[in-house]
């Protein structure tokens, strides 16, 4: 029952994106006034179907409906109720239901947002955005339809995998979609800007706020992910450079350069052909991350599908995206005007092209390290594998100029300002950052000649962001972001060279000496959970002031039976005590690795301050 | 000019990084245990599911010319999809469908038969998993084609049996007829 409901809403939705599409350029050449009536009614209906179609596999879900073998083959009876509702997009048909709703909710608050523009650039945008929910329709309804009938009926389902029971986790897709959906209608609207001709400081003015919200969401998303995967997967840091990592950071650094170009787009009328290109490479960037993610052609816990012919379904869509933007873009191109406007060096128009140059090359480097072994493999037939050295050794120089260049440019005037100017106060604070580097790294001992540019230069962001709060020139929003980035480089080096890491086979009883501290296994006990069993360890560690408890475990979850260590993490203010134990194979023996990590809070709150920065930027303007 | 020779540019870069990921997504990323060695072991031991009898998988080979072996279990949703062509193969009548249960409830597995049929000749069971590994198996459902004479795997279907497998199979045992 509820499966035909689902389905035939999917299939409504389906017919009123057909009939949008055909309508449009109708539509178009009938210079109505606006929008409304019949393609709004279409839009409305479309989002309620998939709404409806939504809220079904939810329901599906809790009431544990294993007729459904989306249900049966990700839930289980015993799961908690907090699991089953997010099982619901834990799984590969379930996420791009998710996806196919948000990208009907964005285009429904789109068409509402937009009644002041001209239109046919809206008719233009819906035809670009339906374009997409069509493909994401079909892909859905012909090759993982979500709502299939099971029989005969399983009395008990197969589970969710644990490690996917977590509740960061549980809202970490939802929102990450919510920043990668948000791109789609940053593509289609620059795509109608660009043909409707109206690439200029109106379409800046109103896609600034779609851009920062993709980057918001994008953001969390990201931060949610990483905090999830620093205490769920237990491998004690906050970025590993996993492939999956890496496809969501890299719409991040486009999306980001994409903000500063509008801004200046919106302030000066230049780099309109720039925006349009980054739009339309963000945009891309997100599919081909649910492309590389979902096709099963990278090997990661978020791959779900295995069917080839789901990846070749994504594949020639995902092409078909680029391809038509790109020819769009070129014969639409002349119709940006290009007007002149004389350029300084000195000015802040140069300071935002170099952080798009900066971010341009962060992207290409981290593109290049996902996407080439894959490339390689097929030419050449070589596995290899890209780890952190390869990011490590070739972002990292290039963070110097960079933060140096984000200290001084928010600073500069528009058109043209004076190098003397530059130089007077930041000149000091220069000098200040170089003595407390220097002091720094002498206290903790650390001799590599290439630690001191790198903390003198983000010492320096820091001081100089922190300065900013008392110029008034600039808006709050940025010196909060600018701010919060300053700091999470800082945090982020300061972890890197003052993390500690012991790891040693322990019994029950045992007692371990490291650096001043001593680690006690104190005892095990056994807890019984609705469903999983824990073993749960309580260690003690000592250090001359005082002590703490840490107590990991490992749990023993039923359905689908797997084993999953849950590290226990002791937050401060200075630093975060991590421990985390594992079975080993001759009894009594267990593995525990300790770390301490310095400044792992400041991480995370300085991309809550970064995200916090582009919040406050949208309520100001609408508030 | 300067403009058309960019987007052709583009455009080939498109393409080719089209093909390249194209080519990609046919390659497997599963590891599939080497298959050179097409002779396998039938010796090893095996506890039968309906008693407690033990054989060897080379008592179980009769005289006709095919055997099939299949993995399964009842907790692999593809092998329940895949029952039915069992069933269609065991009509045919020209082989003998030896059942290997793979790391399994034994009461599951007797339910999962009493609920679908039983298409095999005999089951035995493989509770720790180490025999279906030692047959060249990595995951289950998994189906052997054997010729009986020879004592050689004919042909491996790694994953649930379709229309196509079921057909490569009848055709197999036509010709060699």
């Amino acid at each position: 029952m509820l499966n035909q409901i689902g389905n035939y809403s999917l299939y409504i939705a389906l017919i009123s994106s057909i009939l949008i599409i055909f309508q449009s350029p109708i539509l178009l050449n009938k210079k109505s006034i606006n929008v409304s009536g019949r393609i709004f009614s279409l839009i409305s209906i479309q989002s309620l179907m998939v709404i409806i179609s939504f809220i079904t596999l939810i329901i599906a879900f809790i009431n544990s409906d294993f007729s459904n073998e989306t249900v049966y083959n990700n839930s289980h009876t015993s799961k908690p109720l907090f699991y089953k509702i997010s099982g619901t997009w834990g799984n590969h048909e379930g996420s791009l239901l998710l996806w196919l709703l948000v990208l009907t909710i964005f285009l429904f608050i789109f068409t509402i947002t937009s009644k002041n523009l001209s239109n046919k650039y809206r008719i233009l945008t819906l035809f670009f955005q339906e374009i997409i929910i069509l493909g994401f329709l079909l892909f859905i309804l012909f090759t993982s339809n979500p709502f299939m009938n099971l029989f005969p009926i399983p009395n008990e389902g197969t589970g969710l995998n644990p490690i996917l029971q977590d509740p960061a986790l549980a809202i970490h897709p939802p929102i990450l979609y919510l920043g990668y959906v948000g791109t789609s209608i940053i593509f289609s609207s620059s795509l109608a800007a660009l043909m409707s001709g109206s690439v200029n400081k109106t379409w800046a003015k109103h896609i600034k706020n779609w851009v920062l919200i993709s980057w918001i969401f994008l953001s969390i998303g990201i931060l949610l992910g990483s905090i999830w995967a620093y205490y769920e997967l237990g491998w004690g840091g906050f970025w590993f450079w996993d492939p999956v990592e890496n496809v969501s950071l890299m719409p991040w650094f486009c999306l980001t350069a994409l903000f500063h170009t509008i801004l200046i787009l919106e302030k000066r009328e230049i780099f309109h052909s720039w925006a349009v290109i980054l739009s339309i490479t963000t945009f891309s960037l997100s599919m081909s991350g649910t492309f590389l993610v979902r096709s099963g052609i990278l090997n990661s816990i978020h791959t779900f599908a295995n069917d080839p012919s789901r990846g070749v379904f994504i594949l020639c869509f995902l092409f078909m995206l680029i391809t038509l933007s790109i020819f769009i873009y070129f014969f639409y191109q002349n119709k940006i005007k290009n007007n002149y406007i004389q350029t300084y060096i000195v000015s802040r128009e140069t300071a935002v092209l170099v952080n798009n140059l900066f971010m341009m090359f962060f992207l290409s480097v981290v593109l290049i390290g996902t996407v080439y072994p894959i490339f390689l493999e097929v030419l050449n037939n070589d596995k290899i594998s890209v780890g952190p050295p390869f990011y490590h050794k070739l972002i990292v120089p290039f963070m110097i100029p960079f933060l140096i260049f984000m200290a001084i440019g928010p600073n500069l005037n528009w058109i043209k300002d004076k190098i003397s100017k530059i130089n007077l106060q930041q000149f000091l604070f220069f000098i200040l950052s170089i003595i407390v580097s220097f002091i720094f790294l002498k206290k903790i001992g650390v001799t590599y000649l290439f630690s001191l540019p790198l903390f003198i230069a983000s010492f320096f962001l820091f001081f100089i962001t922190i300065k900013d709060f008392s110029v008034k020139k600039t808006n709050l929003s940025q010196k909060i972001s600018h701010f919060g980035f300053s700091l999470f480089v800082l945090s982020v080096l300061v972890n890197g060279v003052l993390a500690k890491e012991y790891s040693s086979n322990m019994r029950v009883g045992d007692e371990r000496k490291f650096l001043n501290k001593t680690i006690k296994f104190e005892s095990l006990k056994i807890n019984e959970n609705k469903n999983y069993q824990s073993l749960e360890a309580n260690f003690k560690i000592t250090d001359k002031n005082n002590s703490i408890n840490l107590k990991p475990e490992i749990r023993v979850y039923n359905q689908p039976q797997t084993i999953t260590s849950e590290a226990d993490i002791e937050s401060t203010l200075y630093s975060d005590n991590f421990l985390v134990f594992n079975i080993l194979k001759n009894d009594g023996f267990y593995n525990v690795r300790y770390q301490i990590k310095p400044f792992m809070i400041w991480i995370w709150i300085s991309v809550i301050l970064i995200s916090f920065g582009g919040i406050l930027s949208i309520v100001k303007k609408n508030g | 000019m300067v403009k058309n020779v960019k987007l052709i540019a583009v455009i080939f870069i498109i393409i080719l990084s089209f093909f390249i990921l194209l080519k990609g997504l046919n390659k497997t990323n599963n590891y599939s245990p080497d298959l050179n060695s097409s002779k396998i072991d039938f010796n090893f031991k095996a506890k039968f599911l309906y008693s407690n009898k033990e054989s060897t998988l080379y008592k179980l080979i009769d005289d006709k010319d095919f055997s099939i072996i299949n993995i399964w279990a009842s907790w692999c949703l593809p092998c329940r999809e895949e029952h039915a062509y069992l069933l269609n193969l065991k009509s045919l009548n020209k082989f003998n469908i030896i059942g290997i249960n793979y790391k399994d409830d034994e009461i599951n597995a007797k339910k999962f038969i009493k609920e679908l049929g039983n298409p095999y000749s005999k089951i035995v069971i493989d509770p720790t998993g180490v025999n279906s590994i030692e047959l060249g198996a990595y995951g289950v459902p998994e189906t052997l084609l054997i010729n009986n004479k020879s004592k050689t795997i004919l042909k491996k279907y790694i994953g649930p049996l379709d229309d196509e497998k079921f057909a490569e199979i009848k055709m197999i045992i036509e010709n060699e007829n």
